[in-house]
């Protein structure tokens, strides 16, 4: 019975082919937004997600320098407290797996004529195994290699275009800051930061060549940062709390003294990333669906005005014998198919739009299952929502009312 | 011969802003199976609600209208539906076509109602088409063809469901004499060869010497009823 209905209601909407598309054109918008906005949430906490998965998992980080309370306190590092003894004793906790001491500095590379201006990272053989970080070529440098000295190092994809181009790195001498080193390894390309920096963007050397030939700190011994893995998840906290009691301890601070080093728990950070960019998406979810309800107010006007247009075709129908129920079914059939046909349309140029996004403006979308099918539905209930209205206003006409009218 | 309606002490009053009106009055008729009745009557009479009420468009006020065995006036609005689509055909002044269906489709539409499928639907709305006399317009549009031509339409479209009375209301009222003449003979010859009861309103005297029996309305009430010829001859009109 429904399909007998369904013929009349495709027959009166190819009739107005014109009107019918711009009907669905505004839903197709409409879900088009949702799924589109939907994507970029999606693709932002996704993105947000992975670059504080790269830092490395189980991740807390020490730096120098008091905890912003009330007023203004230096950048981090910039009153070196920490230590690599510090760093030494935090090995020896027993929640701690892997532990980097780590100093950072601006550097200038030369390569026989080419220059490059980069960021060395001075830190432990335990650096790459925290940060989950592969060669793609040569070698890492050992433990006792970070202590003595020697002048080896791992430079980053973009280094190596910027002074090697196509050429083999490995086995080479580049000069940092005028001293001689020599290219053990090349590291994987990693991408940008959270923060935005290029990781691919820099140099690592062994920590005490850093310490005492690169930086040549007025503070002999000390690092801007120190970077531990815990053993598991379970211990991030209390290892936390451990490195606290430990440094305190050890930088001789009294019960009332302020921390003179903070604590980020990696974990927690990632967590609270992706509360905001969860909201993220719920928020630009609900703008996009304001265009979804305009377009399902646009579906109730046209059908009121059809309904007006054709009250002599709703007499006729009614006086050979359609019920009040068959015309109130072919009116909503009719709305349902027109936002159906614009819901499915609209998740086809929404994703294509996201894809699109993502290739010129360089944004991360991901489109999931659940965003297309809600946006789906969501059109099919607007189209009935929308639609009920005017369907009704249809049946209930009188048939001699009806059919007497003059369009 | 059975008796396929009967209305008997039938009212219909309306509400207007001056008060009720009366528009038809204690109205008792019978109409047999295979009859051919004009009604007739000046403006205002109540030959259009009459009409109505026939078709179950709308319901009396007062009284009862028994057709083909049901009591129509105490029907809900579902069952009179399902009556006007399994009883009656219905052909208007105005032809009322779809004008952007086909003629097949248009001719169709009833037996949509009666939820018949595609293929049956077009076959019977096609074979009804040739009937009076437009195979060969079987796809066009209404607006396509001469108002002769869309009243054969509509009188295909009525007679579709092959239903037990055939209600016309000034059927001719929008064509010229001549055009006028040949529906007529398309609906006598119709009740002549199928048997079919037909109910044709009119004002039209010429339009009603079509039909063998004459009810004339005045002021709600019936006030002649009897054979066409004999109506003349009292020069009533």
């Amino acid at each position: 019975m429904i399909l007998s209905l369904l013929g009349e209601a495709l027959a009166a909407m190819a009739a107005n082919r014109l009107r019918t598309f711009l009907t669905a054109l505004g839903i197709l918008i409409g879900v088009a937004a949702v799924v589109l906005m939907v994507a970029i949430g999606q693709g932002t906490q996704k993105q947000v997600g992975d670059s504080i998965a790269s830092m490395g998992s189980n991740l807390l980080i020490v730096r120098s320098g008091a905890p912003n309370k009330g007023g203004v306190h230096g950048g981090s590092g910039n009153m070196p407290t920490l230590t690599v003894m510090d760093a030494q004793a935090i090995g020896q906790l027993a929640r701690a797996a892997l532990v980097a001491p780590t100093v950072m500095g601006s550097v200038q590379l030369v390569y026989g004529p080419n220059n490059w201006n980069t960021t060395a990272t001075g830190t432990s053989a335990d650096y790459l195994n925290i940060r989950s970080w592969q060669l793609a070529a040569g070698r890492g440098f050992t433990e006792s290699e970070a202590m003595s000295g020697v002048r080896v190092a791992l430079i980053g994809q973009e280094v190596a275009n910027q002074l090697f181009g196509d050429d083999n790195p490995l086995g080479k001498s580049i000069r940092v800051q005028r001293t001689p080193f020599t290219v053990i390894g090349l590291l994987d390309a990693k991408g940008q930061s959270m923060g935005g920096q290029n990781q691919d963007d820099m140099i690592i050397v062994p920590l005490a060549t850093a310490q005492r030939q690169l930086f040549g700190s007025q503070f002999q011994g000390t690092v801007s940062m120190v970077m531990i893995q815990a053993r598991s998840p379970e211990d991030m906290s209390p290892l936390e709390k451990s490195i606290r009691e430990l440094l305190r301890q050890r930088h001789h601070l009294g019960v009332r003294a302020d921390d003179d080093f903070r604590i980020t728990n990696m974990t927690e950070v990632s967590e609270t990333a992706s509360q905001v960019t969860g909201m993220l998406s719920i928020l630009l979810g609900a703008i996009a669906s304001i265009s979804l309800f305009v377009g399902g107010i646009g579906i109730m006007n046209i059908m009121m005005v059809s309904v007006t247009e054709r009250t002599r075709e709703i007499g006729i129908r009614m006086a050979i014998g359609a019920s009040r129920r068959d015309i109130l079914l072919q009116f909503l059939l009719e709305s349902v198919i027109i936002t159906m046909a614009g819901g499915i349309a609209g998740i086809a140029v929404g994703i294509g739009l996201a894809l699109g996004v993502t290739r010129v403006f360089d944004v991360w979308t991901a489109v999931t299952a659940m965003p297309v099918l809600l946006a789906f539905g969501v059109s099919v209930a607007v189209g009935i929502f929308f639609g009920l209205y005017p369907a009704r206003k249809a049946s209930l006409m009188r048939p001699i009312d009806a059919l007497r009218y003059q369009g | 011969m059975s008796e396929l309606l009967a209305l008997h002490d039938l009212g219909k009053d309306y509400d207007t802003d001056a008060g009720p009106v009366s528009v038809l009055k204690h109205l008792t008729l019978g109409i047999n199976e295979g009859e051919f009745v004009a009604i007739m009557g000046p403006s205002g009479s109540g030959k259009s609600t009459l009409m109505n009420i026939l078709g179950c468009l709308d319901v009396p006020t007062s009284g009862s209208y028994v057709l083909d065995g049901r009591d129509v006036g105490v029907l809900g609005d579902v069952d009179l539906a399902r009556v006007r689509s399994e009883v009656i055909g219905f052909v208007f002044q105005g032809f009322n076509l779809l004008p952007r269906a086909t003629l097949v489709a248009n001719v169709a539409l009833p037996l949509v109602y009666q939820r018949i499928g595609r293929g049956i639907r077009n076959a019977r709305a096609a074979t009804m088409l040739e009937r009076v006399g437009l195979k060969d317009w079987l796809n066009s549009l209404p607006p396509r063809i001469s108002g002769g031509q869309q009243q054969r339409v509509a009188i295909a479209r009525a007679l579709v469901t092959e239903p037990r009375l055939i209600l016309a209301d000034e059927p001719t009222g929008n064509l010229d004499t001549r055009t006028g003449r040949e529906i007529m003979q398309l609906f006598q010859r119709i009740n002549h060869d199928s048997g079919m009861t037909m109910v044709v309103v009119t004002h039209d005297h010429n339009v009603a010497s079509f039909a063998s029996r004459l009810v004339y309305l005045l002021d709600g009430r019936i006030h002649y009823d009897g054979p066409v010829d004999d109506f003349r001859e009292e020069g009533l009109a």
